[in-house]
């Protein structure tokens, strides 16, 4: 078990590096899927299996799943990559990667310094972790919940848009336009004074 | 919702309906006598060829798929030195069979031709010559027709008048 | 935690079972829809065409394997991959008689429904590497299918674990000893019955692969071996959807007389040709249509469903501790 940890825990730390390098959005996005899978392997041999599996519900099979949706949708080419070949610069990676090797450090110190080993923790199951979210957690989860409600609103009102009104609008606007270019006397004249010829 | 359900339960009950599919190799499907399938050339009840070489087959032909080189025997009579049919250009749409004074060539029900190598469609008059008279069992042109030939004079046919004595006056 | 004794010979039988049955799940499929046509189906290849299969692999594995130059290289040959990888996981937690399964997982239905979760990137992966047009179109219809339907396919089945207290499957099929989940749950039932449509992409919610508008969907540009692991993996979910209802729904492996495992194997075949009967009859809706009954049919009847079943179970429980 020790062992599947540690396996998993370097799978995901070079994963994560090997995401932010990466230069396609996409090929990005799955080495943090990765990283988040063996990010769930580590949950489970700490000794929580719902959270590994949610992990992987939530974050690697919806959340990610969204990201690579929306890349689908961005057609991103050649150019993107120039883009951020030219972002990638010592300039813009070397604060917050001081930053992070630090962090790496303080992490490094804590597995060496004989704290604790991970895989003698009890296991802990869905019941257990229900029972502690809906019992002393309970006006957390009541909080994270309203806060999802007004998100569910909030993004229901920037996806609405009164039906029939803004659409037909600019569908006539924009084929007014295209028949004055074009020179399509039919259409556009609608535009012209009646007493031309 | 219900329609839904609805739908699959009639589906479902195909399930006892009698299959349509006819196992063909092994099941013929009926061909009407005629079917417009392979081409042969017809003898006459006396076994002589049918086809006098007229080339109207060959012209109404709307591809092209039927040559022939006419040529006469001693006795007269016409008769195709070659008759050849490209069955891989042929559409079988009968033209010939109608055109045929002589009913020689005649479509009959069967299909079964594929090959394997092109030129193997291309038929020659002897895989297109039959033993027998096809369709019509009693027909003989050259007995019916006023055309003298060996062994049949002029006035000789089936149904013909005596030649006209153009030297006469009397009628 | 209950291990058969032979876990090795365990998981080789079970992933050795799953794919012959996926692969006579073709001919199974080809035979039935052509029974339902008024047609024979393949009857030619052996006896009532069983070999027809055999002869589609063999076609299968000498075909072209073409990567298209455009495409993605990696990608493109990661993503049918996926597709069996997930699939043949989820079959590692399925409890096919008491005592024959590879992995009695605490969490077993949380897992089966991360695996299908995961079974997304295969189809949007494989849509957007082929960088062509109707596969990314394909792609994205299959990624706003699948996570919208999984969202009610997790909550349709979350009644099933209530009723049994438990994200064991074994635990749920011992808590249906007394009556089948399908009588107490039987909206949930329904729900989890299109939800496993829509998520294995089967007719009727075969959009991602519309083939009057998408030609192939995601899998225009795969030939060969590559294409045959997508159409494995389709028949893999097909079982595997159709063993999960009969497990969370129909009692699993209980059943009078026969012993467990052919009460098992009748439910899930007898579910598989409910799949093909649907895909036989209904026909394919519109994208917008999928999506609107989705979310706003779907969802809140699957949440109601929930709600129901909560109240009810702590109704009943009131005396209970846990």
């Amino acid at each position: 078990m020790v062992l599947t940890f540690y396996v998993a825990a370097v799978i995901a730390v070079i994963c994560t590096a090997l995401m932010i390098t990466r230069l396609k959005a996409v090929h990005a996005l799955l080495y943090l899927v990765v990283s988040f899978l063996a990010l769930a392997t580590v949950f489970y041999t700490l000794g929580a299996p719902y959270v590994a599996v949610l992990e992987v519900i939530v974050y690697a099979g919806a959340i990610m799943v969204l990201f690579v949706f929306v890349m689908m949708m961005l057609n991103i080419g050649d150019r993107a990559i120039q883009i951020e070949r030219a972002w990638l610069d010592p300039k813009a990676w070397i604060g917050p990667g001081i930053l992070a090797a630090i962090l790496l450090a303080e992490l490094a110190y804590i597995l060496v310094a004989p704290a604790g080993s991970p895989g003698i923790v009890p296991e802990v199951g869905p019941k257990e972790v229900g029972i502690a979210l809906f019992g002393p957690y309970l006006l957390g989860v009541e909080l994270v919940s309203m806060l999802l409600l007004a998100g569910i609103v909030g993004a229901y009102h920037l996806g609405w848009n009164a039906p029939g009104e803004v659409e037909s609008l600019y569908a006539m606007e924009s084929s007014r336009q295209r028949a004055v270019v074009s020179g399509d006397f039919v259409r556009a004249g609608v535009d012209r004074p009646t007493d031309t010829p | 919702m219900f329609s839904i359900l609805q739908t699959m339960w009639n589906v479902f009950l195909h399930m006892f309906h009698r299959r349509v599919t006819v196992q063909y190799p092994e099941e013929k499907p009926y061909l009407a006598p005629r079917y417009r399938g392979r081409i042969i050339l017809s003898r006459d009840p006396d076994g002589g060829e049918r086809c006098v070489a007229c080339y109207l087959c060959a012209a109404v032909c709307p591809v092209d798929c039927i040559a022939l080189q006419a040529t006469e025997d001693s006795s007269g009579r016409r008769y195709p030195e070659f008759f050849r049919i490209n069955f891989s250009r042929c559409i079988f749409c009968g033209f010939c069979e109608d055109a045929c004074p002589t009913y020689a060539i005649q479509l009959t029900p069967d299909f079964e031709m594929g090959e394997y190598h092109r030129p193997n469609l291309v038929y020659e008059k002897e895989d297109l010559l039959i033993n027998g008279p096809g369709k019509y069992p009693g027909y003989n042109f050259w007995r019916v027709c006023g055309v003298q030939i060996g062994g049949k004079d002029k006035g000789e046919s089936e149904r013909e008048a005596a030649p006209a004595d153009v030297h006469t006056l009397l009628p | 935690m209950m291990i058969s004794p032979y876990p090795v010979a365990t998981i080789f039988g079970v992933l050795i079972v799953a794919l012959t049955i996926a692969a006579g799940l073709i001919w199974l499929e080809r035979r039935l829809l052509a029974l339902w046509q008024d047609r024979y189906g393949p009857n030619r290849v052996g006896p009532f065409g069983l070999f027809q299969v055999m002869a589609d692999m063999i076609k299968i594995f000498f075909k072209e394997d073409w990567i298209p130059p455009f495409a993605d290289k990696t990608i493109f040959v990661i993503a049918p991959a996926i597709i069996m990888v997930t699939v043949l996981m989820s079959f590692a937690v399925l409890p096919i008689a008491p005592g024959i399964v590879v992995s009695d997982l605490n969490v077993g239905v949380l897992f089966i429904l991360a695996m299908s979760s995961l079974g997304v990137y295969s189809v949007a992966l494989a849509g957007w590497s082929s960088d062509n047009k109707y596969s990314l179109l394909g792609a994205l219809r299959a990624a706003a299918q699948m996570l919208s339907y999984e969202v009610f396919m997790g909550l349709s089945i979350m009644g099933v674990v209530l009723l049994a207290g438990s994200f064991n499957l074994v635990q749920i099929i011992d808590a249906q000893r007394g009556l089948w989940f399908v009588i107490p749950q039987f909206l949930g039932f329904v729900l989890f019955l299109i939800a496993g449509v829509a998520e294995t992409r089967r007719l009727p919610f075969d959009l991602p692969e519309a083939e009057s508008e998408l030609v192939a969907g995601f899998h225009s540009e795969y030939s060969g071996m590559k294409f045959g692991m997508f159409f494995v993996g389709e028949y893999l979910g097909i079982t595997l959807i159709s063993s999960l209802i009969a497990i969370l729904f129909l009692g699993g492996w209980l059943g009078p007389i026969l012993p467990p495992i052919v009460w098992f194997l009748l439910k899930t075949f007898l579910l598989i040709c409910f799949f093909i009967l649907l895909r036989a009859s209904l026909p394919r809706p519109r994208f917008d249509q999928l999506m609107t009954w989705g979310w706003k049919v779907m969802l809140p009847l699957a949440v109601a469903n929930l709600l129901v079943t909560g109240a009810i179970v702590v109704a009943t429980a009131q005396g209970r501790s846990f």
